[in-house]
């Protein structure tokens, strides 16, 4: 009934980016419009190209062969963030990600062929920097050493900063005040009291360069709640970087990596405690089909958030004070990548002495979105603009996200703002609570 | 339009609103060739994004002197056509007029640009006591102008009223450029322009501000699901508890159809072997609410109800709402589109319409699922289709029109909240005599007098030509 429809096969040619989309993908959206509102671009521009509808649109005309990708198309694809918030509206069940992604992948592989232009941030900084940990490390240095130095915060102050052209001031910018990081992690951490699981620790890249404090408080937490701990040695970045930069292959290296890297016999789960790092490793098993995709897809069963594991556990309330007001934003790739919305909620709850304030709009992104607080700054910064004036709404003092890039974004902001907000990850309150420790100066 | 007539026209445009506001780029044009409509399409020669009354009387006034048609729209979730650009033209686009101007809580009113959403302003509420009435089942995206526009309901009406009743005020900017302001009065007075303005579906002015009325919250709620063994059984409990004197807030009709796909969506459990799934919600003063949730229990279970549950969690009765209203968008997990039409009959009817459809569905051999106000005998079949297939569609709209005509001859109409857009404008001459439809006429050339804000919609021309017909290579029809 329908051969004379279907998307003919000479169109879906290598040159047709969406070639690679499952056409009936396409299907599930019946273009009813309500997740328009859900979108942060949407909301901001108020453009039908700039929200999901229009773009799932755009990309059926260039799979149908309608149309041929030109550059204002892509100037509204690429100012999508891939928060996937359309996916949380979305009543049909559409699996947007699943279109968006493979669809900038395929554009950015014949973008490759067609000029073979250098990108320099990509090539060396995304997929030669991020996702190491000691190199990120390295490359912070001088900026470590101008804080050290009271420099950094003049720098800040005066705005020199923004002279530093394009993304590489945006990326110095991000790097908020040091703070002890810890330890190197160790490969093993046993449980406190009697055993109530056995787990294996993810510790990504970005992360363990610029939150180890949050990896240490997440373990202690862990270990008050009874759990055996190993860090697998070998494991690595999660590839998320790679996947939405538009290297596939880069990805699926780092992927095949992490799931020779850790024994799943034994284990009731693998925690992630950074919800970008956790969406990845939960869709490994979906990326690629290959001989290897069973393998990521058992990986990927046992991945839990570090939210989502102590809710399912059962927590152990912490007893510690802690008498502030704080309020919860929900990291995309959490609340709308692995549906985690209530579990933060419940876990903070228990903190004694914690008023939870609920934020406005929270479901909305940060802005932060991975590396497009790099590549779209000015969207990004109208984003970021919103969020902190919903959270000062609330009148909290202490911002929670359960995700690196949202507690970089929010943190720039804040201090660029010289708003009295504490940005932290839930972990690093918890775990303030089980060392009755309050907060710190 | 005219090639010729277009570029000094675009160019004119980008001058008064920025160029930034402007869009003219093919490819960027497509996502606006049509609706939560999807059965016809045609793409319009530009879109325009104005910020202000003023703003949209210039775009109006420069496509009168280039003789070019107006399509106002938002968010674009109309299910009956009514932003499509039949005949081409400029949409001029409300959502970058978003801000809420006021809330002023002493007189009961906020007053908003008409391209809010909806449940923002209900948001912007939260811990007022108060609330914006009218709740399409669109409403986390459509927006109040969009709502005034086709006088949207939602499963609330049936005690609430539509959103006439919340319109207290509005400016507008009409065929001629011009800005009226109506109302916001203590009292009315002089002609009801406000009743005229509301549901013209954009063919009379452009609203671009709205004084709205605000809704105190219930003290309590009472929201039950009851399920029944038959669609029949369903529908004469509902016409007894009314008839009981009993004016729940909402009596909303899911049947076993659509109560799949709800399932698949949400989880929320209820039984697939269902026939019907009415949600009743009682509200109001808590200590008036016992008596008669009794009653409507009683009732149910006179018509055999299997079981009555209480939505006994805040939660709960969100979830419950969720899958209500959801409901519509969640039919794509079971056909690529659907079309979903929007009866109306006397309440007593409701047991005739929902046999005929049954009957109607196989008669196209269309997969027909339905939702309904069923409180306000508003009916809403949904049609299951694959759009790639025109024989299939050509079905569909047959058997939508039987629908239709049938809802006639119980006495309702084809619309209650969705609009007449395009897709029901032929069914008018069947709905109207011709010496009502003249009157409509008039009254829509004194706000439009040279018909250029959104032509072909809801009004079928005198002499019956299509002038502004989309092109039969764009319609899905064959």
């Amino acid at each position: 009934m329908s051969s004379n429809h279907e998307p003919s096969k000479s169109q879906a040619s290598a040159a047709n980016p969406a070639a690679s989309i499952g056409f009936e993908l396409f299907l599930d959206c019946v273009h009813c419009g309500l997740c328009t509102s859900a979108c942060p671009t949407y909301t901001e521009l108020g453009d039908e190209n700039d929200g999901p509808r229009g773009r799932i649109y755009l990309m059926r005309q260039i799979a149908e062969g309608r149309m041929e990708l030109d550059e204002s198309m892509r100037r509204h694809l690429d100012r999508c963030l891939d928060c996937r918030a359309c996916e949380t509206a979305c009543p049909s069940g559409v699996h947007y990600g699943r279109l968006i992604e493979p669809f900038r992948l395929a554009v950015e592989e014949s973008d490759k062929g067609l000029a073979k232009r250098f990108d320099w941030f990509r090539e060396l900084v995304l997929f030669r920097l991020f996702p190491y940990a000691n190199r990120i490390r390295l490359a912070m240095a001088p900026v470590r050493w101008a804080q050290r130095w009271g420099l950094y915060g003049l720098a800040e102050r005066l705005g020199l900063f923004r002279l530093i052209p394009g993304r590489l001031g945006q990326m110095i910018t991000l790097v908020g005040p040091p703070v002890d990081p810890g330890k190197k992690l160790p490969s093993f951490l046993p449980a406190v009291g009697r055993r109530r699981a056995r787990v294996a620790f993810f510790v990504g890249c970005v992360a363990e360069a610029m939150f180890r404090h949050t990896h240490w408080a997440t373990l202690r937490v862990l270990q008050e709640n009874g759990c055996d701990i190993l860090i697998p040695q070998g494991q690595g970045c999660c590839g998320a970087i790679h996947y939405h930069a538009g290297s596939s292959e880069g990805a699926r290296r780092l992927a095949d990596a992490n799931v020779a890297a850790f024994e799943l016999d034994g284990i009731d789960a693998i925690i992630v405690n950074h919800a970008g790092c956790g969406a990845m490793l939960k869709e490994y098993g979906i990326h690629w089909h290959d001989e290897r995709q069973s393998a990521r897809a058992r990986f990927a069963a046992k991945v839990r958030d570090i939210n989502e594991f102590l809710d399912q556990l059962g927590l152990i309330p912490p007893t510690g004070r802690i008498e502030a007001v704080a309020t919860y934003h929900d990291a995309c790739h959490l609340a709308h990548a692995q549906k985690v919305r209530d579990a933060p909620r419940r876990i903070l709850g228990q903190i004694p002495g914690l008023e939870l304030r609920e934020l406005p709009e929270t479901e909305l992104c940060c802005g932060s979105a991975g590396t497009y607080n790099l590549n779209q700054p000015e969207m990004a910064q109208r984003l970021i603009r919103r969020k902190l004036d919903n959270v000062l709404r609330t009148g909290a003092t202490i911002v929670l996200a359960s995700n690196a890039g949202c507690l970089l974004q929010i943190g720039r902001e804040v201090r660029q703002q010289r708003r009295p907000l504490t940005v932290m990850h839930p972990m690093d309150l918890l775990d303030l609570s089980y060392r009755g420790m309050g907060l710190r100066p | 339009m005219l090639t010729a007539m277009k570029a000094p026209l675009l160019a004119k445009l980008r001058r008064c609103l920025g160029r930034e506001n402007v869009l003219t780029e093919p490819s960027e044009l497509v996502v606006y060739e049509c609706d939560g409509y999807t059965i016809e399409k045609n793409q319009p020669d530009a879109v325009v994004f104005p910020r202000s009354a003023e703003q949209v009387a210039e775009v109006v006034r420069l496509c009168n002197e280039y003789d070019v048609p107006v399509i106002p729209r938002a968010a674009g979730t109309s299910l009956a056509g009514g932003c499509l650009p039949v005949g081409g033209g400029v949409v001029v686009m409300l959502t970058r007029m978003n801000r809420i101007l006021e809330i002023d809580l002493r007189n009961r009113m906020a007053v908003v640009e008409a391209g809010v959403p909806n449940l923002q302003l209900s948001r912007a509420l939260a811990g007022t006591g108060y609330h914006f009435a009218p709740d399409p089942s669109s409403q986390v995206a459509s927006t109040i102008g969009g709502n005034a526009a086709t006088n949207a309901g939602g499963p609330h009406t049936l005690k609430y009223g539509v959103t006439v009743n919340h319109v207290l005020g509005a400016e507008a900017v009409l065929g001629d450029g011009s800005i009226i302001q109506c109302g916001p009065l203590p009292e009315p007075a002089g002609l009801d322009l406000i009743g005229v303005l509301v549901g013209s579906e954009g063919t009379l002015a452009i609203l671009t501000k709205l004084w709205v009325r605000l809704t105190p919250n219930p003290q309590d709620y009472r929201t039950l699901r009851v399920i029944f063994n038959s669609v029949d059984d369903a529908t004469n409990a509902i016409g007894d508890i009314i008839a009981a004197g009993i004016i729940p807030a909402a009596m909303e009709l899911m049947d076993r159809g659509i109560v799949e796909a709800v399932e698949a969506a949400f989880h929320f459990g209820f039984p697939l072997d269902a026939e019907a799934i009415v949600v009743i919600e009682l509200d109001g003063l808590s200590v008036s609410l016992d008596w008669q949730q009794r009653l409507v229990v009683e009732l149910c279970n006179k018509w055999h109800a299997r079981e009555v549950l209480q939505a006994s969690t805040r939660a709960e009765r969100e979830l419950l709402w969720k899958c209500r209203k959801m409901a519509v968008g969640a039919v794509g997990r079971l056909s690529p589109s659907y079309c979903i039409q929007d009866g109306v009959v006397p309440r007593t009817q409701l047991p005739r319409i929902l046999a005929r459809v049954t009957e109607i569905s196989g008669k196209h051999q269309v997969r027909i699922v339905n939702v309904a106000h069923a409180g306000d005998g508003n009916v809403h079949p949904i049609l299951l289709f694959d759009e790639r297939d025109k024989e299939q569609v050509a079905r569909v709209l047959a058997a939508g029109e039987d629908i239709l005509e049938e809802c006639i001859r119980c006495g309702g109409s084809v619309t209650a909240e969705h609009g007449i857009g395009v897709e029901k404008l032929a069914l008018m001459d069947r709905l109207f005599g011709p010496t009502d439809l003249t009157a409509m006429r008039r009254v829509r050339d004194a706000f439009n007098p040279a018909g250029r804000l959104n032509p072909g919609k809801l009004l079928p021309s005198a002499n019956g030509d299509q002038t502004f017909r989309v092109g039969a290579s764009r319609r899905a029809l064959p």
